[in-house]
């Protein structure tokens, strides 16, 4: 057994890891805070690749060819437009939604992930689009064939992962909107009576959702160059699993959900079969729901009477 | 002494207030009035709506006919997170703090209709009052006791610098010596110049402590009176305080 194929893709297993974790935030604070699986977040996701790849156009014509500003830049218009996505789905397709059924918000999530994708083909094409890789070259440790590298942009991956993990977890635990979204999210009724303007947390919710999953998706659209109007779809089911897995509603399980499902796709590619690694990891989230229901960081739900 | 408030009304009216839980008719014609500074309370048997009657006041049931009024204004289709800013806190069933929270952000929750401006000096104060909150500042609220939660409920709600309290069950589930403790803290806060309405099944304890009380029978007002008479009322001794 090569130590460098197994630290090469512990490294691409983290790298993508990340990712998943990223758009699982999205799932894991909605549910938190409404008890509803937004089925349309992973079609966020995949809007703000197009968002960004725009973005990135509309830079080349007005001349800026510097790459960190160029990617700086696109990370925070992608995560404002982005986020102005999660606002508006909220309000249009949610909210009025409220009190009714619990099945009918989640029809309702499944309209907008149809009409997203349905949008976004009409009007930027159903073939896949391309953008320049922005970062190329790599790391590389070992010589000859015992190597291992990590390339430039995944370690761009990995810092703008860090850096959005390390300011939501400052927010969610530091600010006075985090503290009143983890009081909505215990006790929506008691926070409302104290003052809390939940309608006001439920939308913000949603807004940082989006934007984490738009870091994601301008992650993913340089590093691999290329996507499609159909990307949402695995994405999303992958990220909903890393969110599962970690525990729906916990906000270091949707992180260690996704690194845990990227270690395992990209080692089970690395040594047994690239075409069965998405089989063997929902394999592993069925095994582990049988003995932790509720996830690896999620608690029981207490049924209020 | 001259008073700039619009109304010498009372602070808090119920005018024949219905609501309903459904199909359920919860209150039916329900008047009910509180004056500023007094300590009022409402005692009843279980299911006879006096915690749907706290609730109107937030909108949660909205009544279906009749008016709230605060100040003379009519509050009963005001949002939920409005009424706070008005003046009104409530200490609710079952203390419902937020047991992930710290006993600090807890307490930093009560401030929200008047921001973190009085936080420290209010802080100070409730520490003051609650010493063993003061311990468990640091400490997540659901790992407490049933009693020290009570009092994290009630020193929650009075981080808002309300002018009136609503306190529904205040000692629901709690040790004699700790409702007792419980009584003693409700006068303290009276004697702030706060205004009490307080909800009871403990009817012994809140007609000794209120001046005013209102009896609640299948969400209707039965009785009401001087706290005083009440308990020398024949029916109110028979049904509610058990004795002859």
């Amino acid at each position: 057994m090569d130590a460098f194929i197994l630290a090469q893709q512990l490294v691409n297993g983290v790298t993508l890891g990340t990712i998943y974790g990223l758009i699982a935030v999205g799932y894991t604070m909605v549910y938190g805070v409404i008890r509803m699986i937004n089925f349309a977040h992973g079609d966020v996701y995949m809007v703000s690749a197009y968002i960004a790849a725009i973005t990135l156009a509309v830079l080349h014509f007005f001349g800026f060819q510097s790459v960190p500003f160029a990617l700086i830049s696109i990370l925070i218009i992608t995560c404002v437009i982005t986020g102005i996505y999660g606002w508006a789905i909220e309000r249009v397709a949610y909210r009025p939604l409220r009190g009714s059924t619990k099945l009918a918000p989640l029809i309702s999530a499944i309209g907008i992930s149809l009409m997203l994708q349905s949008y976004v083909q009409i009007s930027q094409g159903a073939r896949d689009q391309g953008v320049p890789i922005l970062i190329q070259g790599a790391f590389r440790f070992g010589e000859g064939q015992h190597f291992v590298q990590i390339t430039y942009m995944q370690t761009v991956i990995l810092i703008a992962a860090l850096v959005a993990m390390g300011i939501l977890t400052y927010v969610i635990n530091y600010t006075r909107i985090g503290r009143e979204c983890r009081a909505t999210r215990q006790n929506r009724q008691i926070s409302a009576i104290l003052g809390v303007n939940t309608d006001r947390i439920i939308s913000s919710v949603f807004v940082i959702g989006a934007a984490t999953a738009a870091v994601g998706g301008t992650l993913v659209t340089f590093n691999y160059g290329s996507f499609n109007f159909f990307i949402g779809f695995v994405m999303g089911i992958k990220a909903f699993t890393a969110a599962v897995l970690g525990g729906i509603g916990s906000l270091p399980g949707a992180v260690l959900g996704g690194i845990l499902l990227g270690l395992t796709e990209a080692l089970f590619a690395g040594y047994v079969s690239t075409d069965y690694k998405d089989v063997f990891a929902f394999s592993l989230l069925i095994i582990l729901l049988f003995f932790r229901p509720y996830g690896l960081l999620g608690r029981a739900e207490v049924q209020k009477v | 002494m001259s008073t700039t408030e619009t109304t010498a009304g009372p602070l808090l009216q119920f005018e024949s207030v219905h609501a309903h839980y459904g199909p359920v008719e919860a209150l039916k014609a329900v008047d009910v009035q509180i004056s500023k500074g007094e300590i009022v309370s409402l005692i009843g048997a279980n299911g006879a709506g006096k915690t749907t009657l706290l609730a109107t006041i937030f909108g949660a049931p909205r009544t279906s006919s009749g008016r709230i009024l605060h100040r003379g204004e009519d509050i009963s289709t005001l949002p939920t997170n409005r009424i706070s800013r008005r003046g009104i806190a409530l200490v609710p069933e079952g203390r419902q703090i937020f047991q992930d929270m710290t006993v600090e952000e807890n307490l930093m929750m009560g401030t929200t209709p008047i921001g973190m401006g009085h936080f420290e000096e209010d802080r100070a104060q409730m520490f003051d009052l609650f010493p063993r909150l003061k311990e468990r500042r640091s400490q997540t609220a659901g790992t407490m006791s049933g009693g020290e939660q009570q009092m994290l409920a009630i020193a929650r709600a009075m981080m808002a610098r309300p002018e009136l309290i609503l306190f529904d069950e205040p000692s629901l589930g709690l040790a004699p010596l700790v409702v007792k403790r419980v009584f003693e803290v409700l006068a303290e806060i009276a004697a702030m110049g706060k205004t009490i309405f307080l909800v009871e099944q403990n009817a012994n304890h809140a007609l000794k402590l209120s001046q005013r009380a209102y009896v609640m029978v299948n969400g209707r007002i039965h009785l009401s009176g001087e706290s005083a008479a009440l308990l020398d009322n024949a029916e109110v001794r028979k049904a509610y305080l058990g004795l002859h």
